[in-house]
């Protein structure tokens, strides 16, 4: 069966990567005696994928995790077994069985939403007005790892509430053409580690 | 001091600027995380290497589980902080942190720190630094927390006298319990003093405590004596054993982040009957106690469900010497069949019988099968005792390549006593006869890889008097090494740095005024010594000119047969007569057998005859001991032998 997990990602866990995450949640499933589907051939890799990497140091509401296991197990009790062999900054949110013949889940994210919390203050009318100058502009470009590209096209939803000192982002994540909310930051002038990004959302196709 | 609080919000702006930050954060599986306010002894247990490689020793879970089991008590982890991180902490006056809590070192009663192995005594100074404590003993007060420290480089505690408050001798599980209830018996005192608490300490058996003795040195340098100064230190201090091994742990730590070992690892005995002269570990972890088949294949199964890994190794100095190893690897075939869990059964003879037995283990044959001969004549294996004639480990390695390993793994020392060329080109010469067997049953494909290493005497073995070779001779061995094994395409050859096995002899057998040398060594930039990539090899010569001691004096000297070892005041329990004898043996060339089939009298059972009494029959690989109790087990008595 296969079988789609959401999870939150909280706390230290912020700081284990995307194959960490993976080698992970392994593990997990081995504690939990849910017996993994693995590839054919002479390094058999278990049948598993995330639907977004998330960039380390974040932290999450809505991660995903489709696997495919070689028994029929009814969700709930798989949400059980789960439930205590995993650290305690995953904490699993929903287990649904998906469709076998459904595609790939990473190919099916459009955008993700986050939630961004300065802990730094700062002065909210300048704030909002290099907010207004980044959604009126008409291309940002950037570099990242010595590639350059634009970022504009790839922030679809920008707001800011200088109350709370949060900023709300909704963002393209599609293969190839991913945002990155401390790029946002670094666009609008905010160092990225004077800001906890939380990504709240994740939008796929219907 | 800093607040839990205030740390992570500045470890938040920090993180992503280090190298594998989940090094730092904790939240691991099967961490144990109790209340600060409510625990009355809080201990920080600190292995002071990197995360990658600490989070996985066994010896500190053992007693991290030891302490979180009172309810009296909390244990939590730190581990040396890699060079980005560590300027960066300091950058930004980030004190260190136990990762369960993020509580400041300087916040515990007691910091235990393991020393395996001596390199790891610059980082062992720059923890303390990092986390406010002084580094030398001397200079802290009764606000500061209790340092004690063991492992096996503590086998000769005094090059870091000056740094550690208490060191304990020997094994640690019930020892911790003694320690932690001195410390929670003074220091809730209304007027505690730290002294009245180390002065307590030093009566545990087992427990050593440098500041309560002195050391006065003859006119040539070595020691006359160290004796303590008070009347409740004792002059001699013993190790401590337990008499039976305790439930192993189960519930390993998970790492979130990739290390270097994610296994399992249950020890399936502790000790080593074979005696061989160079290995520090065999002469110091005596005696033998075995496991029984049944709690090790239980421990395993549940450590593997509690953790997922995918490895599991039974650990022990000898495998192939553990009285059930037959019934272990069918019991451990049996219960992980098509559970895709590889199984490691490390230090196995070198006999056909060690490659029936990885045979039933191993499913695939990949990853080759590692031998250590550890000499290549049989003269030279005659004098370090580890005696297989040559035909033997031909037969052996013979039989790998024909049951379908392609690639051997051959363990080799250069720099035993008497070791002359001749010795170190029979290793070439046993390497190329080992290939050309191979090819004959397996054809062209057979490879070898031959990982020589330089022996180091030990303090405690009975090549404690034994010079160490001098770099000159390392290198012209490693060159002859080099010019005939490099070329070999079916051979790889891989060798320590002369440079690295002299900084470990200079620790190894150093004294007290060692220490300053380490201190000096540690303010000009010296720590994670075993580290390439951070070392500073340069530290070390000017800091033993800055404090007048030749680093020869350590190394490349003979010591007199009537020396008195820095190490003299403390015992693992091997009479310094036994390693003495055995010592002389091995200039003649004589080997000493197993000592299960012939016991030699090295001291373990009229010291612990007590404990063997209590404790009769196949636990221990000792003969019982029937003679009368007697209450007086403090100094050693001569065995009638």
């Amino acid at each position: 069966m296969r079988i789609r997990i959401t999870f939150t990602k909280q706390g230290a866990l912020r700081y284990t990567g995307h194959l960490d995450l993976h080698r992970l949640w392994e593990r997990a499933m081995r504690r939990a005696e849910l017996p993994i589907a693995y590839s054919q051939g002479f390094h058999p890799q278990p049948k598993m994928s995330l639907a977004a990497a998330l960039p380390l140091g974040f932290s999450s509401l809505c991660e995903m995790l489709d696997v495919r296991l070689n028994e029929e197990i009814p969700v709930e009790e798989i949400r059980l077994r789960l439930k205590d062999n995993l650290p305690t900054d995953i904490q699993v949110t929903n287990v649904e069985s998906v469709d076998e013949r459904a595609p790939a889940l990473q190919t099916q994210v459009l955008s993700a939403e986050y939630h961004v919390q300065l802990t730094e203050p700062v002065d909210g009318s300048d704030l909002k007005r290099r907010v207004e100058e980044l959604i009126q502009s008409e291309s940002l470009p950037r570099e990242r790892r010595g590639k350059f590209y634009d970022l504009r096209p790839l922030v679809e939803v920008l707001t800011v509430d200088t109350e709370t000192s949060t900023l709300q982002m909704k963002l393209t994540a599609r293969e190839g053409a991913t945002g990155r909310p401390d790029e946002v930051l670094t666009a609008l002038g905010i160092e990225p580690e004077y800001a906890r990004v939380e990504r709240t959302r994740l939008i796929f196709q219907e | 001091m800093m607040k839990p609080e205030q740390i992570e919000i500045k470890l938040d702006r920090i993180l992503l600027k280090v190298q594998k930050p989940g090094r730092y954060v904790g939240g691991e599986l099967n961490i144990t995380v109790k209340d600060w306010e409510t625990a009355r002894t809080k201990v920080a247990l600190v292995f002071p290497d990197i995360y990658d490689i600490g989070v996985s020793n066994v010896g500190l879970k053992i007693l991290y589980d030891q302490i979180n089991q009172r309810e009296d008590a909390l244990a939590e982890r730190a581990y040396a902080p890699w060079v980005d991180m560590e300027a960066l902490m300091r950058e930004h006056g980030i004190p260190l942190y136990t990762l369960e809590s993020k509580q400041p070192l300087a916040c515990f009663d007691l910091i235990g720190f393991t020393l395996p192995y001596e390199t790891l005594y610059t980082n062992t100074l720059n923890i303390l630094d990092l986390a406010g404590i002084p580094v030398r003993s001397s200079e802290r007060d009764e606000s500061h927390p209790i340092i004690i420290a063991g492992g096996h480089a503590a086998t000769n505690p005094e090059p870091m006298h000056a740094f550690i408050d208490a060191f304990v001798i020997g094994e640690g599980e019930e020892v911790i319990h003694d320690v932690v209830n001195a410390i929670q018996k003074f220091k809730s005192a209304p007027n505690y003093k730290r002294d009245e608490l180390l002065v307590a300490l030093a009566q545990i058996s087992g427990v050593y405590v440098p500041k309560f003795y002195e050391t006065t040195y003859l006119e040539d340098g070595t020691v006359a004596n160290t004796l303590p100064t008070i009347p409740e230190a004792p002059k001699l201090v013993n190790k401590r054993i337990v008499a039976k091994l305790l439930p192993p742990p189960v519930k390993f730590i998970v790492p979130n982040v990739e290390v270097i070992h994610n296994r399992v690892s249950v020890e399936i005995m502790r000790g080593c009957t074979r005696g061989c002269r160079f290995c520090q570990a065999g002469m110091i972890t005596r005696p033998v106690r075995e496991r029984s088949v049944q709690e090790v294949v239980d421990a395993a199964d549940a450590a593997v469900r509690s953790t997922g890994f995918e490895e599991l190794a039974l650990m022990s100095l000898s495998s192939s010497d553990y009285t059930y190893i037959n019934e272990l690897v069918d019991a451990i075939s049996k219960r992980f069949e098509g559970r895709k869990l590889s199984v490691n059964l490390p230090s196995l003879r070198i006999e056909s019988v060690s490659v029936d037995l990885m045979d039933k283990l191993k499913q695939h044959r990949t990853g080759g099968f590692t031998l250590a001969p550890e000499a290549a004549s049989e003269r030279m294996r005659r004098i370090i005792n580890k005696f297989i004639p040559d035909e033997e480990i031909l037969n052996t390695t013979r039989d790998i390549y024909s049951r379908g390993w392609t690639t051997i793994k051959l363990y080799f020392m250069i720099g035993h006593p008497s070791e002359t060329l001749e010795d170190v080109q029979a290793i070439v010469d046993l390497c190329r006869r080992v290939i050309d067997e191979g090819r004959k049953v397996a054809g062209w494909k057979v490879k070898l890889h031959a990982g020589v290493s330089t022996f180091v005497p030990k303090p405690q073995t009975p090549f404690q008097w034994v010079a160490c070779d001098t770099r000159e001779n390392i290198l012209e061995k490693q060159a002859l090494l080099k010019r005939q094994l490099l070329k070999d395409k079916s051979i790889k050859l891989s060798w320590t740095k002369p440079e690295d096995s002299l900084l470990e002899a200079w620790l190894s057998r150093g004294d007290r005024r060692m220490s300053e040398v380490i201190y000096t060594a540690w303010k000009n930039g010296a720590k994670f010594d075993a580290w390439d990539e951070a070392k500073k090899q340069e530290a070390w010569l000017p800091a033993f000119e800055e404090h007048g001691l030749d680093p020869a004096f350590y190394t490349h000297r003979q010591r007199r047969t009537d020396e008195v070892f820095p190490w003299e005041h403390i015992t693992a329990a091997v009479r310094k007569n036994f390693l003495f004898q055995d010592f002389r043996q091995s200039l003649e060339g004589q080997i000493r057998v197993d000592c299960r089939l012939n016991c030699f009298a090295c001291g373990i059972l009229p010291t612990f005859a007590n404990l063997r009494r209590e404790n009769p029959g196949e636990g221990w690989k000792c003969p019982d001991v029937k003679s009368p109790v007697s209450k007086v087990n403090i100094e050693l008595p001569v065995m009638g032998d």
